[in-house]
């Protein structure tokens, strides 16, 4: 099996905060993330796909194909918006790293036709990222079961 | 669908890679340039990952404060700027080899209280890393 990853960059704003909290709360819980003005990052998404290449062509897919489903699902979506109120997907959520990467995934899950997808992995910054994988390996077993500390 | 999170941090230190089971020949020709009596030092690169269920009123696996507060703590306090052979007592007869620090480093973080950890890497250098993601159930460690 041969992984195959694409990169791209988006760049939109966001803040943290909680309806359901009250304003101190929200501030205690997420601190200087929930400046109502919001603020921004400069995003990168890595889509790793994973599959057999196949033999009359050598790939795993056609990587201008995914490029261009990560510039129409993703980049369309999210570059240059406000993912609290822009973005349907992430409607009702907190856009932490966790929930958008979490979000990504389930858009592209349904249209990656060859292979399937094997990781998102979104960097809000480059000391913190998210990963979405399947909670499931290829035989079926989940990943890290019965590994301890 | 699986969730993980993984946030960087730094430390810098020296060591000396030399073990008391060679003779001074053995360790010179084992360990090279590492071997050299003074010690040197990296800018270490700590990653740590951590899994769990995303919290529905917070959407987080854990809160990034919690776990800064907890990895500066239990690790970059401890590790910043120490020679790690002669501070920390770990080290004074295990080899302070990468593969050895990140296993104490995971030992350390692995009761985080709020996510589970699930892999500690370290970059020792742009060119070198280390990762750990503990040993089987039932597996000594």
């Amino acid at each position: 099996m041969i992984r195959v990853t694409r990169k791209v960059e988006f760049s939109a704003a966001h803040y943290y905060h909680n309806p359901s909290l009250s304003l101190e709360e929200n501030r205690r819980v997420f601190g200087k993330c929930n400046n109502p003005h919001g603020h921004g990052h400069n995003y990168v998404l890595e889509v790793t796909v994973a599959g057999e290449p196949d033999p009359a062509t050598g790939m795993v897919l056609d990587l201008k194909e995914l490029k261009d489903l990560l510039q129409r699902e993703v980049v369309d979506r999210m570059d240059h918006r406000h993912l609290n109120h822009e973005v349907p997907e992430l409607a009702g959520q907190i856009p932490t790293c966790e929930n958008i990467a979490a979000a990504i995934w389930l858009l592209l899950m349904p249209k990656i036709t060859r292979g399937r997808l094997d990781r998102v992995r979104l960097y809000e910054s480059p000391d913190l990222f998210a990963d979405c994988t399947s909670d499931q390996n290829a035989d079926g077993s989940r990943p890290g079961a019965g590994v301890r500390g | 669908m699986k969730l993980s999170l993984t946030r960087r941090y730094r430390f810098s230190a020296s060591h000396r890679l030399h073990s008391a089971n060679f003779s001074e020949q053995e360790n010179q020709r084992l360990y090279g340039k590492c071997n050299s009596p003074y010690g040197h030092g990296h800018n270490y690169v700590v990653e740590v990952t951590i899994t769990g269920p995303v919290d529905p009123s917070t959407g987080m696996i854990a809160n990034l404060e919690d776990l800064d507060r907890f990895v500066e703590r239990e690790v970059v306090e401890a590790f910043d700027c120490k020679y790690l052979n002669e501070e920390l007592p770990e080290f004074f007869t295990t080899v302070p080899t990468t593969e050895n620090v990140v296993r104490e480093i995971f030992g350390r973080l692995k009761n985080f209280p709020t996510a589970q950890l699930e892999r500690v890497r370290i970059e020792e250098t742009s060119k070198n890393s280390f990762e750990y993601l503990g040993e089987p159930s039932g597996a000594g460690q």
